[in-house]
């Protein structure tokens, strides 16, 4: 597909959800938003620690949702987090929202494919 | 929900997640597997419904908001108590330290994202064997601890019902010390000791093969024959052939019980000793320091038919202060930490080189705990103090109402020839008689001495002729007790007669009794001059029937004796 979205991970989602696919996909856009907010308000109080915890449960779900890029850019937040380095994740995470940007755009094609094949 | 208990392989799976897109894919992932779902945004959501749904296994995500993973895991395996709930941490493997957290907080495995379907199957089916196998070793637990709860009240059942049948004992006699672990019995082990009607104290040690209560079923038989065959006067041997017959009966092939028997008789001092399959035991002789070896000369009791079963006891002349000591196979086994056990030349050391027989016991007890490191309850020991001390109170049978204790006025005899003297000992069966009259119950024990000691004369020095000057030392003891062996297993003629005349006088009465034998009598006078020495052993025992029996008439060719008891109204 891309070097945004893991393919095999996509259609091995689709097995197993099912007609559940899209909803997945929602979910997944929905909550990536509240990520986002939470990585950006732990940034604007300097908390290492929140950014840290943020940024590692994103990439779990990153990572379950075969968006390895996005996953990726979450484990330089984490890091940073955990090794109180704040400095330069001000860019890394207009990087993360640049790539979800992308990421966004893909799942919502990926849902109107879905939904165009089964019906 | 019972039918989701697991009994198909499917169960109720907790996940915990914060993340809804991750939540839903792995509630999708375990739901499809089977199994019922329960889901929880945090750790105390998740807690909850631990509590209220009880789950079989819980999918914990370590970093979530309000409580985290660790948290309601140690929560969880808090209220699972002894269940197994394995706790599957949903965490990246690349954090070192989240994964130690996650062990010490109670977690039992990990599962990584991106999620495999194949490793979540694999992983949840482990854990569930896992569980299972859990649940099964605590139903197992239960088990064994509800039987061994009815093994130790059985036990203690058992042993109630037995210390009665062994109550009647005189164990707690001032002249004997034992060593008796109180579940010995459960050991196989048995010690019994009781008087006879005429003073002799019998003891019994036993050691049953095997433990626990097949060693324990034979004990009871033993006991109850041991006790109501000593106190109706039954020697040694009688008795030793009704445990050999009963247990024989009784007890499975290759199931035995070795066994020492003594009578001890402190008036006439005399011990007699048996011993089939025992550890030899030791009679300390106080003149000289010395010890004789009662060493098992038979088979344990319950291995041989009764005609093959030899009943002959040794015999030793017993003084005032001689000790015997009897122990089982146990204090010989005694081991120490490196396996080594007591052992027979340990022992025999120790009595070598005890200097104060009265502190002997105590040794041989102090030595076996230092050998062993701690007290040891698997060893019957018991020690006999020889002692000139009057025996306080003898056991009284209780015999059921006839029409003799009314009846004051009649008179029996009988005449017991060759063939019934070889294999009959008449004294209990007279005695039971003689204790139907009530005047003279409460001299049970004089009547006896003084039936046993006529019936021994007219038996041994009348009917079989044997010398009873060959007593005067204690080689000569064992010749005599050879010869009277011999002479008896011979006999082809010859009798014994008892005349028993009961006559009433006013509210009391007096008993006539008169033995005669076939043998040749002997030089009377001359006789009861030579037991005045006190320095005599053995010999007739006149002297001694003459005090016990309220008069005593010897006839002058020595053929026979009438002696006479009266008791008062009120007796």
């Amino acid at each position: 597909m891309s070097e945004h979205l893991d393919s095999a991970i996509l259609s091995s989602l689709q097995e197993i959800m099912g007609e559940e696919y899209p909803v997945l996909l929602d979910t997944f856009l929905a909550d990536s938003e509240e990520r986002v907010r939470l990585l950006r308000e732990a940034l604007g109080q300097s908390d290492a620690q929140a950014l840290r915890q943020a940024a590692h449960s994103f990439k779990g779900s990153c990572s379950n949702m075969g968006a390895p890029l996005l996953a990726g850019l979450c484990r330089l937040l984490e890091e940073a987090g955990r090794r109180g380095q704040l400095d330069g994740c001000e860019a890394q995470l207009e990087h993360l929202e640049r790539e979800l940007a992308i990421v966004r755009i893909m799942f919502r094609s990926e849902r109107q494919r879905f939904v165009i094949g089964r019906s | 929900m019972p039918e989701l208990k697991g009994d198909k392989g499917f169960i109720t799976v907790l996940l915990a997640e914060d993340g809804p897109a991750d939540r839903m894919l792995l509630a999708t992932l375990v739901a499809r597997l089977g199994h019922r779902v329960l889901t929880a945004a945090n750790g105390l959501e998740a807690v909850a419904l631990f509590e209220q749904e009880r789950p079989q296994l819980v999918l914990m995500d370590a970093l979530m908001p309000v409580m985290d993973g660790f948290e309601a895991a140690r929560r969880i395996k808090r209220l699972a108590g002894e269940e197994l709930v394995p706790i599957i941490f949903l965490t990246s493997l690349s954090e070192g330290e989240a994964l130690v957290q996650s062990i010490e907080a109670g977690g039992d495995d990990f599962l990584s994202k991106p999620y495999n379907p194949l490793i979540l199957e694999a992983k949840i089916k482990a854990m569930n064997r896992l569980r299972r196998l859990q649940a099964t070793v605590l139903e197992q637990r239960d088990l064994i601890a509800r039987h061994n709860g009815h093994l130790l009240t059985e036990q203690r059942v058992a042993k109630a019902v037995f210390d009665k049948i062994t109550h009647s004992g005189c164990l707690g006699a001032a002249n004997i010390r034992y060593l008796q672990s109180p579940y010995a019995l459960f050991n196989g082990d048995l010690l019994l000791a009781a008087y006879k009607p005429s003073g002799e104290m019998h003891v019994l040690l036993g050691d049953f093969t095997g433990h626990g209560l097949p060693a324990a079923i034979g004990a009871m038989p033993v006991a109850d024959a041991f006790y109501s065959m000593t106190a109706r006067g039954y020697s040694p041997s009688e008795i030793l052939c009704e445990l050999n017959a009963k247990l024989k009966r009784i007890l499975p092939v290759g199931m035995f019980c070795c066994a020492t028997l003594l009578s001890v008789d402190t008036q006439r001092r005399l011990l007699e000793v048996w011993n089939g399959g025992l550890p030899a035991g030791y009679l300390r002789r106080v003149a000289d320091g010395h010890y004789v070896e009662l060493a098992s000369r038979h088979l344990p009791l319950g291995v041989l038919e009764n005609d093959a079963f030899d009943t002959s006891c040794d015999v030793h002349p017993l003084a005032v202060g001689d000790r015997v000591l009897l122990l089982s196979d146990g204090v010989l086994e005694v081991s120490n930490a490196t396996g080594e056990t007591f052992g027979e030349e340990r022992l025999r050391t120790l009595l070598r080189e005890c200097d104060e027989p009265a502190r002997l016991f105590a040794q041989i007890q102090n030595a076996l705990a230092d050998f062993h490191g701690e007290a040891h309850d698997d060893a019957s020991m018991l020690e006999i103090l020889v002692s000139d001390e009057p025996i306080s109170a003898l056991p009284m049978q209780e015999y059921g109402k006839s029409w003799l204790i009314s009846s004051q006025d009649w008179s029996a005899s009988f005449e017991f020839r060759a063939q019934t003297l070889k294999s009959f000992n008449p004294l209990p069966f007279l005695l039971q008689l003689l204790m139907e009259v009530r005047g003279l119950r409460p001299r049970s024990g004089e009547l006896y001495t003084v039936l046993a000691e006529l019936y021994s004369n007219a038996l041994e020095h009348g009917v079989m002729g044997l010398d009873s000057a060959l007593k005067q030392d204690a080689a000569g003891f064992s010749e005599y007790y050879r010869q009277r062996d011999q002479r008896l297993s011979e006999l082809d003629a010859g009798f014994v007669r008892f005349h028993l005349q009961i006559v009433p006088n006013g509210e009391g009465g007096r008993l006539l009794l008169r033995v005669e034998d076939s043998g040749e009598g002997f030089a009377v006078a001359e006789e009861l001059a030579r037991q005045q020495s006190p320095t005599s052993l053995g010999g007739r025992g006149m002297r001694l029937i003459c005090r016990l029996a309220d008069e005593c008439t010897w006839d002058e060719d020595g053929r026979g004796v009438s002696v006479e008891f009266c008791w008062n109204a009120g007796a």
